[in-house]
């Protein structure tokens, strides 16, 4: 075990996973020479050569068309988008193309491509370096989207993500980067794409979230039972798509409660998909209403910080009431 | 150096006040960025910025130019082209430091800039989003006959996306009135432009995909950038279509504040700073008979103007949040789920 952050920890999970398996390639704006917007693969051109982590134009669509192109005939493509906002010009590619590869072709073959993209607001990032990104991708069939919240899951899914004969969007929460260190198992680990886990046992109400929101539940959670006793559990849902339903309904079966949380717009975010799973699979062992707080709908998250911060904590303490609520309902 | 090759020859004498203008306007805009970040340092302008430090002529030259209902369209690094439209400095800063007093409320911030009152039509932070958008204004002053021109502006890494070049094959097919100025500062982001691009000159070397003349210039020579800015505008206003210039500069800061730019040879930077466009247009100014007592008046009102601005800016109260639902739809409103 090593505690590292969420950004070392993808760092040394991809620069292992590429020492070992010489059919990964890295490719991307500023991969190269600079290592990224993050620095993730600072030095790695030295170390593993031109061919292999690859400085590409501006160009999105060709980026992910060409990391394509590598999946289809033996290499094993990460694309690097530097912030999940920009990924929109290459959305043809990676929906009409990579999704669809596999059914299209009668499974002749798949597209193995992990295209990674940091996204999520907080960082002063203002209207495009904050977005959430998971709702457009995760309804797509044929696409698997992942967004890990801790260094552990981060390791363990990025190298699930590279063994994975599927498409994958690995979305890392910029706000997780820096902020959430926590304990790293040593090794070539991995952890499962679809499969939710348990953060935080409870028994009173059932905590649904990923991404930075997660954090905030587990943090609102720890005070409430200090306050009040209230004991929360918290699902970590790290795939959005496919999504692990059994997982979420178990926890919502045992404690009779649930609230999902997530940072996206409100209406039609992945949340609205988790809830609705719990209405249709878990209703009759609901003590509760089913509660939904996602982010404002508006165009994107705003600059100044009262209303940045608004979009994460519309007022005091929201989530942290919500539960309360929830809980003595 | 880069080499400029022989399209570049010297212009023939601005008029003197123009020439005044010019400076005054490349003055203003560069204590206006040089505060800006001095306001990040003192950690009052939060996030990212991306400045225009050394680019300052070709905006300026072309908000000279400009007749004052064209349109421009520009990027994140948009202080400049903001200003070069006559927006007050107070606004612009206000918005950098997320102020109520901001031009966009506090919403956008430094990369965000808008202001249709003065034919600003946005600084957009997609890469290559605003060129067929720019076309598309152009477009439609041509059909009302309005004589505006768009004056669009991007980096040399822009050329490389996909929408550069549709824009242009549109622009060219449709003969529209806009200019699009490519600021070539050698680097999109962290990368030298000739490390990602085909060609040596990525804008004026793609000119001729599009029927259109190749248009190479200093962009750190403002009497030069004047001279393009004026022909190009009047070439798209009397009907002749759209021109694509490439003006070569660079930035005298790292791309964004995180960025200290140590990608940068060190020879590279000294060349550049050598030929920082704001001081070497003073001397010329200077020689070629303006009084200096002229020009360190025009440098001490900028000075005063900047002082004043960023007076204001921070008195400014910070944003409401009761505007973060404003103007998400026509009603004004952000309520669609009745
Ligand atoms: C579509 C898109 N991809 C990536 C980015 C991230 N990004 C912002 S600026 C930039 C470099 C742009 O370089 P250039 O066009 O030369 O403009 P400069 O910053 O030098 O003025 C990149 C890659 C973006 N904003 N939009
Ligand atoms: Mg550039």
């Amino acid at each position: 075990m090593t505690e590292k952050n969420v950004l070392t920890a993808i760092r040394d999970a991809l620069h292992d996973e590429m020492s070992e398996d010489d059919r990964i390639v890295l490719l991307g704006e500023d991969v190269g020479a600079r290592g990224g917007v993050f620095r993730i693969s600072e030095g790695w051109v030295m170390e593993f050569g031109e061919q292999r982590v690859i400085d590409t134009p501006l160009a999105e669509s060709g980026i992910v068309g060409v990391a394509i192109g590598m999946a289809l005939h033996g290499l094993l493509p990460v694309a690097e988008i530097e912030f999940a906002d920009f990924i929109h010009p290459a959305f043809d590619q990676i929906v009409s193309e990579a999704a669809r590869m596999r059914y299209r072709s009668n499974g002749d073959f798949g597209c193995p491509l992990v295209i990674r993209a940091p996204c999520g607001g907080g960082i002063h990032g203002a209207l495009y370096h904050s977005q959430s990104i998971e709702a457009y991708y995760g309804h797509v069939p044929g696409l698997k989207v992942v967004l890990p919240s801790t260094p552990a899951d981060a390791a363990g899914l990025l190298r699930s993500a590279l063994a994975d004969p599927d498409p994958v969007l690995f979305l890392e929460h910029k706000k997780c980067y820096r902020a959430v260190k926590g304990e790293v198992p040593d090794g070539r680990y991995t952890t499962p794409i679809g499969l939710a886990d348990v953060k935080r046992q409870g028994t009173d109400l059932t905590a649904v979230s990923y991404g930075y929101s997660l954090h905030l539940c587990l943090d609102a959670a720890d005070r409430l039972h200090q306050d009040e006793g209230i004991s929360v559990e918290v699902v970590d849902v790290r795939t959005i798509a496919p999504l692990d339903k059994q997982t979420i309904l178990s926890s919502v079966r045992k404690t009779g409660k649930a609230i999902v949380v997530y940072e996206d717009n409100r209406t039609y975010g992945a949340g609205a998909e988790i809830a609705s799973t719990i209405a249709e699979e878990a209703m009759f062992d609901l003590d509760g209403p089913l509660v939904r707080i996602g982010g404002p709908d508006i165009p994107a998250m705003p600059f100044a910080a009262p209303l940045e911060h608004y979009f994460i904590e519309p007022e005091p303490d929201h989530i942290y009431r919500a539960m309360r609520d929830l809980a003595r309902f | 150096m880069v080499d400029l090759g022989t399209d570049a020859t010297h212009p023939a004498r601005e008029a003197d006040d123009v020439r005044i203008a010019l400076f005054r306007l490349m003055v203003r805009l560069r204590v206006f960025e040089k505060r800006a970040y001095d306001l990040f340092l003192q950690n009052l302008v939060k996030g990212t910025s991306h400045l225009g430090l050394g680019q300052e002529a070709i905006a300026a030259a072309f908000g000279l130019a400009m007749r004052p209902d064209d349109y421009t369209f520009c990027t994140y690094r948009g202080h400049d082209h903001t200003l070069a439209r006559g927006v007050p400095m107070a606004p612009v800063m206000a918005e950098l430091l997320g102020r109520e007093g901001g031009l966009m409320a506090g919403k956008g911030g430094s990369m965000h800039l808008t202001s249709v009152e003065h034919g600003m039509m946005g600084s957009y932070a997609i890469v290559g989003a605003h060129l067929p958008i720019a076309a598309g204004a152009a477009w439609s002053a041509q059909v009302r006959g309005s004589g505006q021109v768009a004056v669009c502006f991007f980096g040399d890494g822009a050329t490389n996306i996909g929408a550069f070049h549709e824009a242009l094959n549109l622009a060219a097919i449709w003969k529209l009135p806009v200019v699009f100025v490519c600021e070539n500062n050698l680097y999109m982001e962290y990368t030298p432009i000739g490390a990602v691009t085909a060609v040596e000159h990525p804008a004026s070397d793609r000119a001729s995909a599009y029927g259109l003349e190749p248009i190479l210039v200093d962009g750190n020579d403002a009497d030069l950038m004047f001279e393009v800015a004026r022909a190009t505008i009047d070439r798209a206003r009397s009907g002749d279509g759209p021109s694509l210039v490439e003006a070569v500069t660079y930035r005298h800061g790292g791309h964004s504040r995180a960025d200290p730019a140590k990608y940068r040879p060190a020879s590279e930077e000294q060349e550049w700073l050598e030929r920082d466009p704001v001081i070497v247009y003073r001397a010329l100014l200077e020689s070629s008979g303006v009084g200096s007592g002229t020009l360190t008046a025009i440098e001490a009102e900028a000075e005063a103007e900047i002082d004043e601005a960023t007076e204001l800016a921070k008195a400014s109260p910070p944003s409401s949040v009761s505007l973060i639902e404003r103007d998400v739809w026509s009603d004004g409103g952000s309520a669609w789920r009745s």
